[in-house]
């Protein structure tokens, strides 16, 4: 891939730390448009705080983090987001449809009075709901309520309230933790047809799962070592997980 | 007997207009209880609205002890207090339930003293704790029209905003939207509401009309609009007929209204824990 342009997101020398203790150290990453990014690594070792930390949401204690040639929090609003845990509650009376709709709210860099605007939603928004349903294969649960979908439709749902402002870059945790395994390979289908038009930050446990799928791969363990997907073998799995772990092939 | 009762109450409220100035109260005061009410069910408010509805005694006090309107009182320290509150929430989190608790207790003990100091006030201060619906006078109804309305518009004005913060904050924030804003100003909201059911059944009361209907309502619909709506018949309902039965044995209405939200939510989840 030629890297001749800018990179969509760069960190340079990033640390950051909870309380006194360090969670990521002299990270420094350039991702680039059209990439498909897995970040994989041992639990508590950074991944989640790294997609954070590229959002906006925490604030690193050095280091320079640039999102669109920008801080992230002023291009936040170009990047689709897929938390590892919804923070809702799953018994929320809500349908599919209006769910989604919350992800045309604040969709422009606006200034704070601006957000103020009253109002109720456009056709236009219905419009994108209904698209972005249809893209992740889930316009059938356009009147479904929330607490009704299964884990794997729900994981679909999200999805598409991260599509429907049309991001440029798209992040997702732990897409397919909560949800049935043999459904996992779907949502990583999904997620290669819409790299074709946008990059994507995807974090996972799974290394050997996800190197058939990305284009490259950030291994996370407090610092970083990043690695193409024909250089992931025993040995830097080893080093990184400091034991032995076991390979398992997987064919597609 | 029920039908003697009605029959009874019905004569009495074409004659007197101190029960048709109730029967209002009772109305207009179901429109914010099932508005508002649904939004602190979903959100799982309640103690922050409760902290809210007593700490207003501080206010109403106060306006007592300096010679203004109580309902003014009422309605500044309410205003006062969830913007309190909603401030201790999102900075202290960690303390928010003993914050809370302490600031409801204060508030009720600073309007306790000031009462206490206002000469022949001390009757009065049941009616502001258990409420007294029939003497709502012809001006309280014009303030509680008032108050419906700003109520009504805010939430027209800005229900995708609100369904955003009462259903994730985190995805909320990210869009962009000024959370603590809207979060602010629904507790806000929420305080205008107490005040306008502090007519009807005290402060004391207030928690159990602000939820029980809402959370009736989610028994059986599963939308916030639909559960707005229905919130204010169950509202409309139980204020109307609790004022009717407490007519003529002559008990204060208040507390029949509230035992008669309180009898349809048990027979409601016992009903829907049959049906599932």
């Amino acid at each position: 891939m030629p890297h001749q342009q800018k990179p969509v997101i760069s960190l340079d020398s990033v640390n950051f730390s909870y309380n006194e203790m360090s969670v990521l150290e002299n990270i420094s990453l350039e991702v680039f448009d059209g990439e498909f990014l897995g970040i994989v690594g041992p639990n508590a070792g950074g991944k989640s705080t790294l997609l954070k930390l590229i959002l906006g949401q925490l604030q690193p204690r050095s280091g320079k983090i640039k999102v669109l040639g920008d801080t992230p929090c002023n291009k936040r609003h170009r990047i689709g987001y897929v938390s590892q845990h919804p923070s809702f509650p799953r018994d929320f009376p809500v349908t599919v449809e209006e769910v989604v709709l919350l992800g045309r709210l604040g969709m422009h860099n606006k200034s704070w009075l601006k957000s103020l605007r009253p109002g109720r939603y456009k056709a236009a928004d219905y419009e994108a709901v209904k698209k972005a349903l249809t893209e992740v294969e889930a316009e059938v649960l356009l009147h479904r309520q929330i607490g009704s979908l299964s884990g794997g439709q729900l994981q679909r749902v999200l999805l598409a309230r991260a599509l429907v402002s049309d991001p440029q870059i798209l992040m997702l945790d732990e897409p397919t933790a909560n949800i049935d395994q043999r459904l996992e390979s779907d949502i990583f289908d999904l997620l290669k047809r819409l790299n074709e038009r946008m990059t994507i930050l995807v974090v996972s446990h799974d290394i050997g799962f996800v190197s058939s799928y990305v284009t490259r791969i950030a291994c996370i363990n407090q610092t970083l070592a990043c690695h193409h997907t024909d250089a992931i073998d025993g040995q830097v799995i080893q080093s990184l997980y400091g034991e032995d772990v076991r390979m398992i092939a997987h064919h597609h | 007997m029920h039908i003697t009762i009605s029959m009874d109450f019905l004569v009495a409220l074409t004659e007197f207009s101190f029960l048709q100035y109730a029967l209002l109260a009772g109305l207009l005061a179901s429109v914010g209880c099932g508005v508002m009410g649904t939004y602190v069910v979903v959100k799982r408010i309640a103690f922050i609205a409760g902290g809210v509805a007593h700490s207003v005694l501080g206010g109403m006090g106060a306006a007592i002890y300096y010679g203004y309107d109580p309902h003014l009182g009422a309605l500044l320290a309410a205003i006062a207090s969830a913007l309190l509150i909603g401030w201790v929430r999102l900075n202290w989190r960690a303390q928010e339930d003993t914050l809370i608790g302490a600031l409801w207790a204060i508030g009720m003990a600073i309007g306790i003293l000031f009462i206490s100091r206002t000469p022949g006030y001390q009757s009065d201060l049941m009616s502001y704790l258990f409420g007294n619906i029939l003497l709502v006078p012809k001006e309280s109804l014009w303030f509680m029209v008032s108050l419906d309305a700003v109520l009504l518009l805010m939430v027209a004005a800005y229900h995708r905003q609100f369904l955003a913060i009462v259903f994730d904050e985190e995805f909320s924030s990210l869009r962009g939207i000024p959370v603590t804003f809207f979060y602010l100003l629904l507790l806000v909201l929420i305080a205008v509401t107490v005040v306008l059911l502090i007519q009807v059944v005290g402060l004391i009361l207030v928690l159990a009309l602000l939820t029980l209907p809402a959370a009736i309502a989610g028994h059986y619909v599963h939308s916030l609009g639909r559960m707005m709506l229905l919130a204010t018949l169950i509202g409309s309902f139980v204020s109307t007929t609790g004022l009717a039965l407490s007519y003529e044995p002559d008990l204060p209405a208040g507390p029949v209204i509230i035992l008669l939200a309180g009898g349809l939510y048990v027979l409601s989840a016992i009903f829907r824990r049959r049906h599932e």
